[in-house]
């Protein structure tokens, strides 16, 4: 039997990804918020999931090590890989990618300093803008780099805007709309397509249905 | 500089050792007599050309892989070759200049400047064919054949063969008038299966709603051989340049059908979109993420050298067929003679390797280890004359 990895990306995405999984007939045989593993059998012999981070969700599905994946919209514009396809809209965890400033700031027309963690989404995003930019890689409480005056703008996921506002920022532009993704490794389409289409199929029922 | 960092190798950079060697050049010599024996006619294209003629119509793609360096003796860019294929485009407008079908076939390492995909050699050996001057789907379907043969005789199974055809992203598009920068993003949606990028795109770009609902279903016409009866329908009445791409693969799966294949068919997805101008294909096999043999056809390569061939071909990564070979090719071990100045055992020695054995002869005073002299058996002097004795 050809066995499916699927890779989940865990926190906010992965509670509301179960649900889907479990519609589309793939239940995880135990609790995977408990747990310390990292492998979790289903109810389906043939599929299993692992959990991770998302950065890591995308290197897995492109080096097919995982054949079906779910990630961040966010992560797969950073990540930039191409061996993977990106077929269902998951329609979850929503939220968008902005950039933020502190309250009250003009736009300058120096050269700016950026502070975020997507480094490629933000050198492309200032580049279309024509503004010409330093952009210095956090890994996280990107909120604080304007406040210590590490950089003047920072390019983030914004859901409520709360962690914005108790910082002294505030949203400016709009980058792209952000929701959870199926992303399926090229190679694991072409050479075991009847059981991944199977679950593409029975997910996107699912997303259908929850709209 | 440290000892460490002296013996590595650049990232993607890799050396083939003994054992291993041994099959690739047996895979390789095997390869190039099958070639021979469907009529392809090995050449030895240079290692380092013009990139004038090197990267003449063969799209961007192929020119951010390709290492430049500057000819001294001339002042001109010269490029060592990320691909083959276009020395051999050259070979067949220029150097050959035959009138009829050409078949042309090679083996060699080429040099790409970023690895084609994650964990991927930059020094990949290639190997294949190239078939000039005929424009039928009869060359395609013999050049898949051929593919699949090679692929087979690498002892390499349960292969999945992927078909696709650019004339049916192309012929949609023909009459759209979209800007090149517009067909771009359209083309890199097309090519992710980003299905709601793709939705949102269309709606905003596409004003004609039958080439809108044609763009929609390009992605989903994916899968086993009934994705072509599917595409009859649902692109029914699109103009004739891509009911005749489905016809061609419908003759193609037809021919290929008594293969012990695996057909999967994606008339969305176009590797090399800017190069090829017919059927595309690949060559994969479970477990492995990348394609072990590409090609398709590319009718407009030999323009540049003054007379356009259709030309259709594929090329497989040498280093990859093995890696997933299970051939139990086991190099034939050799005889080791022990140091001596005997001029018996001189003309022992010439009387064996002139029979083709392996012989290899000790140094006086060596210690010997006869696994690293890959030896089973020796040379020994016995009652008066010499008999080889298996080694335990």
């Amino acid at each position: 039997m050809t066995q499916i990895t699927i890779a989940l990306t865990k926190g906010r995405i992965l509670k509301e990804t179960l649900p889907l999984l479990a519609r589309a007939g793939i239940v995880p045989t135990e609790d995977v918020f408990t747990s310390r593993k990292l492998v979790f059998p289903t109810n389906r012999d043939n599929v299993r999931l692992i959990i991770l981070r998302g950065s890591d969700v995308t290197t897995y599905v492109q080096f097919g090590a995982a054949d079906l994946g779910v990630a961040g919209k966010d992560m797969l514009l950073e990540h930039q890989g191409d061996g993977y396809y990106e077929p269902l809209d998951l329609g979850i965890a929503r939220c968008k990618l902005m950039t933020a400033v502190p309250v009250g700031t003009t736009q300058q027309h120096s050269r700016l300093r950026v502070a975020t963690k997507y480094i490629n989404v933000a050198r492309e995003y200032y580049a279309q803008q024509g503004r010409q930019a330093d952009l210095i890689k956090l890994y996280g409480a990107m909120e604080l780099a304007p406040i210590l005056d590490l950089a003047q703008e920072i390019v983030d996921i914004v859901d409520t805007g709360n962690t914005l506002r108790a910082n002294g920022l505030e949203a400016r532009d709009e980058i792209a709309e952000i929701s959870s993704r199926l992303i399926v490794n090229k190679a694991s389409m072409k050479t075991k397509f009847a059981e991944v289409q199977g679950i593409v199929d029975a997910l996107r029922e699912a997303v259908e249905n929850n709209a | 500089m440290t000892i460490a960092d002296r013996w590595l190798l650049p990232d993607g950079v890799d050396e083939v050792l003994p054992e291993r060697a041994q099959v690739v050049e047996h895979l390789r010599r095997q390869l190039l007599d099958l070639y021979n024996c469907w009529g392809y006619d090995l050449v030895i294209p240079p290692m380092v050309e013009f990139t004038d003629s090197l990267l003449s119509g063969s799209g961007s793609d192929l020119d951010l892989m390709t290492f430049r360096i500057t000819d001294q003796l001339s002042g001109r860019m010269m490029g060592i070759r990320a691909d083959i294929t276009p020395q051999t485009a050259r070979m067949d407008a220029h150097s050959l200049r035959r009138e009829g079908p050409s078949r042309l076939c090679y083996a060699g390492t080429v040099l790409h400047t970023r690895p084609r995909g994650p964990l991927e050699s930059r020094t990949p050996i290639s190997i294949g064919v190239e078939l000039f001057g005929e424009a039928t789907v009869a060359a395609d379907i013999e050049v898949i054949e051929l593919l699949l043969q090679s692929i087979s005789s690498a002892g390499v199974e349960n292969v999945h063969l992927d078909l696709g055809h650019v004339d049916i992203f192309r012929g949609l598009l023909a009459d759209a008038g979209l800007s090149a920068d517009s067909e771009a993003e359209l083309f890199d949606l097309v090519q992710r299966k980003a299905a709601r990028e793709l939705g949102q795109w269309i709606e905003a770009n596409i004003s004609d709603p039958q080439l809108a609902g044609w763009l929609n279903v390009l992605p989903s016409l994916a899968g086993s051989v009934e994705v072509l009866a599917a595409a009859r329908e649902k692109l029914a009445g699109a103009p004739a340049a891509v009911l005749a791409a489905v016809a061609q693969l419908e003759e193609i799966v037809a021919a290929i059908a008594e293969r012990n294949v695996t057909v999967y068919l994606d008339l969305g997805e176009l590797p090399g979109y800017h190069y090829h101008t017919g059927v595309v294909f690949a060559a994969y096999v479970q477990g492995y993420g990348k394609a072990l043999g590409n090609g398709g056809r590319y009718d407009h390569v030999g323009e540049a050298f003054g007379r356009p061939r259709p030309a259709t071909g594929f090329a497989c990564n040498l280093k990859s067929l093995v890696s997933q070979s299970a051939n139990n090719y086991a190099a034939k071990q050799g005889v080791f003679v022990a140091y001596s100045s005997n001029p018996a055992v001189t003309e022992q020695i010439a009387a064996l390797r002139s029979q083709g054995e392996r012989v290899v002869q000790g140094f006086d005073r060596q210690q010997v280890d006869y696994n690293e002299l890959n030896c089973d058996r020796a040379l020994v002097e016995q009652d008066g004359s010499w008999v080889i004795q298996k080694l335990s």
